[in-house]
């Protein structure tokens, strides 16, 4: 099953727009700019739609199937978050309006920066980041013009677990500072020990450290109050990375914890949709000693007029996007946030770690779990390796549960666990759904020992079979227009 | 309300599977003291109450639903047809994720393998990736890209000081700390009669070894259009500097122009947000960001790349990840991860419906009521049109009074929403105001807006009736 690309389907002369008549009279064009012919397609209404419904047809959503794509938070998306964002008075208002005729977007904004804040313990919230990497930029460049601030100007290197997202050590070293990776313990903590080595020889180089909690194992380190200390104690500070907060809404707020700075992911934890890849948006709290440092504007009420106002951070790091942020994302999260409030905010998180524990107890002794003899949070990692079929690998685990009507869970990721298979079920599946992803991954295991071929070709039933990425980086076909090599 | 189908029975029957007494002891490595904090939050919503404080909410927003837009300067009032959100609604494509198993994901990687091909289509480059956070990240990210071409002996950037004011304004957030030498913002630009020519000579005398890049705007923020003579002008002697020329640019003007791909350009980056992306006070939006197939291994974000399955069949993969922040870590060539995908999405459905003959029609809309616009304002007494270069859709005008009492004037007594006051960004533009007219203005509309300019150089604002008005120059 395939469908043709657009250009395969255009005929000269189609059109799938009307636009009005010129109006006004006509001015000639300046000399020498007009375009040659635009290589664009001619296409019916008819026929774009049909193209596109099917394209459609081809992919995996939350909305067709479980999506347990572990550090995604592949929660279901409310629909209410779109008819939110489609208000006239959202979605067509204008970012550079005067400030008094966009009070509500403004106050909405205001709204969930303080929705945020009081969530995660923070004293000050950024709503500009757009996706969670950008929030983590724009915490790493706060943490550092605060401590240049104060003189601290030798301070130019970042600790990263070994178990921390890839956008962690990228962001750091995108920011012009060094990393340093801390490893994991035997119990999928922080190793402690070494932690205190890596202070003791670069202290007074040290910017602070990123660490991800719950981890990317799916554990609340255990020691994350010393951890923070030590860190604190060196002069640095620590960063929350919120791709996991999912686990620990209204259970524990991060800011109480001693984090100074974290992103929150709004397309992960408030449930707005993850749209093919984005948008996303990566809002960030910080503890009040780096609230002037946030990238600005942000909305605050004047005090004396009562009206809101843009309002630029005195010692801000400056802009990070154009305009206010994903402001139709702010509008979706801001609904689910006011749809649930606090209690129900912690039957999310309360529902994902035990749908989670749930899951890993059923596929406890099926395949391998690290760290299976703890309780999990939101997710687990197991492992893609099954007993007496030493030729199945994660991958083709994952391509099988694809023949089972599942989106795979996360692969090779974390990086510490050999054949990772991160899972997150995230509050919004049913235990049927559950049940049946663990008879699945149950029958596959059985499957490869029985017939490890079927699983090593899988999938068998999605659009295409597997396909060949090593051809796809080595002959680049990234164009279709004739004279781009398609 | 919330959106979980678990029931009670359900939870103790996990409970028991799981081995645990009760759902609060799962957190028991949360430290005791902190767990279970009481959230100060508002009490939840059901869905129709949460919809009425909503609207209560946007009612307080004037928004171009019911106003005549002349606003623009980056965020555009494009006409966007009924098919581009229709098919966005497909819930198979907004509740997906990155595509990281293509066998179940052609819908986003065809369409975003379409996307980039239309995108190369009209800038005329070779590869395009899936898209960057906006306008304003695409050219930081083009600086960054530039930056590493130079392997660190590079360290100076030219910006056109009519590149946009809050895209520079991430470039500098962007680079903070690595030691640049950020040049170009200061120089003699717009002098209301300078030549555009003059302009980008003001750029190129400022190139040298150490320059890693040079951003023009084309057309610039000010809605200056520079022949592509005067940008192959330029191109040539950046890169006889050996630095990249990056253009940023209003895809709509592409409908009609010369795209940059034929005046020298390296990379072209630009807010993609006017090709069927609602305006949304800001966001989202997305930046795209084209270049030459030989630099797209030193380039940052998703890029598609065509490919056979097992069977020979065509299917499409993201490739290239080498580059990317889950392979490389530290060394990745940025830390973009999550990017815009259904804003592309919907740039990739908004190019097909609009067509080889559409998007040139908006553009000629924009062009011819800009100009009829501007020719009427030019008229008035009192106000003085400064855009004597080629304009595409924007122009600026120059008042006989401040630009945001002017605004409120309209936006009061006429239902519209004027344009961008120049005089923050620029203090030699004070009472200049930038002015967007594109083909969702009619000519009723344009005419009442010359009606109005007229008479508000006589009136008070409402607001402002009790106060004192700034003294004007």
């Amino acid at each position: 099953m395939s469908e043709a690309l657009i250009y395969d389907i255009c005929q000269a002369g189609r059109r799938a727009v009307s636009l009005p008549d010129c109006d006004v009279p006509q001015t000639p064009l300046p000399a020498g700019c007009e375009r040659g012919e635009l290589p664009l397609p001619e296409v019916a209404e008819i026929d774009l739609v049909r193209h596109y419904v099917r394209l459609s047809q081809l992919n995996h959503g939350i909305d067709t199937g479980f999506y347990p794509l572990g550090s995604c938070t592949m929660k279901y998306n409310p629909k209410v978050n779109e008819a939110a964002a489609r208000i006239n008075g959202f979605a067509t208002a204008h970012p550079l309006q005067g400030e008094a005729s966009v009070q509500g977007a403004m106050g909405l904004m205001l709204e969930l920066q303080e929705l945020l804040a009081e969530i995660g313990g923070f004293a000050g919230v950024t709503l500009q980041p757009a996706a969670g990497a950008h929030g983590e930029l724009t915490g790493v460049l706060i943490m550092r013009k605060y401590l240049y601030d104060r003189g601290e100007c030798e301070r130019d290197l970042i600790l990263v677990p070994d178990s921390a997202h890839g956008t962690n050590p990228a962001t750091t070293s995108m920011s012009g500072l060094k990393v340093a990776v801390v490893p994991s313990d035997g119990r999928g903590n922080v190793d402690l020990a070494a932690l205190r080595g890596l202070i003791a020889q670069h202290g007074p180089k040290l910017i602070g450290l990123m660490l991800t909690n719950p981890n990317t194992l799916g554990l609340f380190d255990e020691n994350v109050l010393d951890i923070i200390k030590l860190v604190h104690e060196a002069g640095g500070l620590v960063y929350g990375d919120g791709a996991n907060f999912n686990a620990i809404l209204g259970v524990v707020r991060p800011g109480d914890l001693g984090f100074d700075v974290l992103h929150y992911n709004l397309h992960k934890t408030f449930s707005t949709p993850h749209g093919g890849g984005g948008p996303g948006s990566g809002a960030v709290g910080v503890a009040a000693a780096l609230v002037d440092y946030l990238p600005g504007p942000i909305v605050r009420q004047g005090e004396t007029d009562g009206l809101l106002h843009w309002h630029m951070p005195p010692k801000s790091i400056g802009r990070v996007k154009a305009f206010h942020g994903n402001f139709g994302v702010l509008v979706r999260a801001y609904t689910y946030i006011r749809m649930h409030g606090a209690a129900g905010l912690r039957a999310v998180s309360e529902n994902a770690v035990l749908n989670a524990n749930y899951l890993q107890a059923r596929l406890r002794g099926v395949y391998p779990i690290p760290h299976g003899d703890r309780t999990c949070m939101h997710e687990f990692v197991a492992q893609g390796m099954v007993k007496d079929a030493p030729g199945t690998r994660t991958m083709d685990i994952a391509k099988r549960l694809i023949d089972y009507g599942f989106h795979p869970p996360t692969v090779y990721f974390p990086l510490i666990v050999p054949e990772a298979l991160m899972i997150e079920p995230t509050e919004t599946e049913s235990k049927e759904t559950l049940d049946a992803f663990a008879d699945a991954l149950i029958a596959i295991a059985g499957e490869a020992r029985a017939d490890p071929d079927l699983l090593h070709t899988a999938p068998h039933r999605a659009p295409v079979k597997r396909l060949d990425e090593v051809k796809a980086a080595k002959d680049l076909v990234l164009c279709y227009a004739p004279g781009c090599g398609g | 309300m919330n959106y979980i189908p678990n029931t009670d029975a359900d939870r103790a029957e996990m409970l028991k599977v799981v081995g645990a007494g009760s759902v609060a002891e799962l957190f028991r490595d949360v430290p005791e003291r902190y767990r279970f904090p009481t959230l100060a939050l508002p009490p939840a919503l059901s869905e129709m109450e949460v919809i009425e404080e909503l609207n209560a909410l946007a009612n307080e927003n004037d928004d171009l639903h019911h106003l005549a837009c002349f606003l623009g300067a980056g965020a555009y009032n494009h006409f966007v047809p009924s098919v581009v959100d229709f098919l966005l609604h497909r819930s198979e494509f907004f509740t997906a994720y990155t595509p990281y198993q293509p066998e179940i994901s052609q819908g986003t990687l065809q369409a975003h393998y379409e996307y980039q091909s239309m995108i190369c289509a009209l800038t005329g480059m070779e590869v395009s990736n899936v898209s960057h956070y906006d306008g304003a990240t695409a050219a930081a990210e083009a600086v960054i890209m530039a930056l590493q071409m130079g392997r660190g002996k590079r360290n100076k950037v030219i910006l056109s000081p009519t590149l946009h004011p809050q895209y520079r304004a991430v470039v500098h957030t962007y680079t903070q700390g690595m030691a640049l030498e950020i040049v170009g913002e200061d120089v003699a630009w717009v002098g209301p009669s300078a030549g555009s020519g003059s302009a980008l000579e003001a750029l190129a005398a400022l190139l040298d070894k150490q320059t890693a890049c040079v951003i023009v705007q084309n057309p610039d923020f000010l809605g200056r259009l520079y022949t592509p003579a005067e940008m192959q002008a330029l191109a040539d002697q950046v890169h006889a500097a050996g630095a990249q020329f990056v253009v940023s640019a209003d895809p709509i003007s592409l409908g009609l122009f010369v795209p940059p791909g034929q005046y020298g350009a390296d990379v072209v980056t630009g807010e993609g947000q006017p090709m069927g992306n609602a305006i949304s006070f800001g966001g989202p939006y997305l930046g795209f960001f084209a270049m030459k197939k030989d630099d797209v291994r030193r380039s940052a974000g998703r890029i598609v790349g065509q490919t056979v399955d097992a069977d020979g069949q065509r299917g499409f993969v993201l490739t290239l990840s080498t580059r990317e922040q889950h392979i490389r870590r530290e060394k990745a060539s940025s830390n973009i991860c999550s990017n815009q995908a259904l804003n592309a999405l919907a740039a990739a459905i908004y190019m097909a419906a609009m067509g080889k003959y559409g998007l040139r029609t908006v553009a000629e809309l924009s062009y011819h009521k800009a100009h009829y616009a501007a020719g009427l304002i030019g008229q008035i007494p009192g106000y003085e049109v400064v855009s004597r270069w080629p304009f595409f859709k924007e122009f600026v005008v120059r008042c006989p009074r401040p630009v945001a009492t002017i605004n409120e004037i309209l936006l009061d007594r006429y239902g519209m929403v004027g344009g961008y006051d120049l005089g923050g960004d620029y203090p030699g533009l004070k009472d200049h105001m930038l002015l967007c007219v594109t083909e969702m203005n009619s000519k009723a509309q344009i005419d009442l807006l010359v009606e109005a300019l007229q008479e508000v150089t006589t009136m008070n604002p409402d607001r402002l009736e009790d106060e004192a008005e700034a003294p004007h120059e």
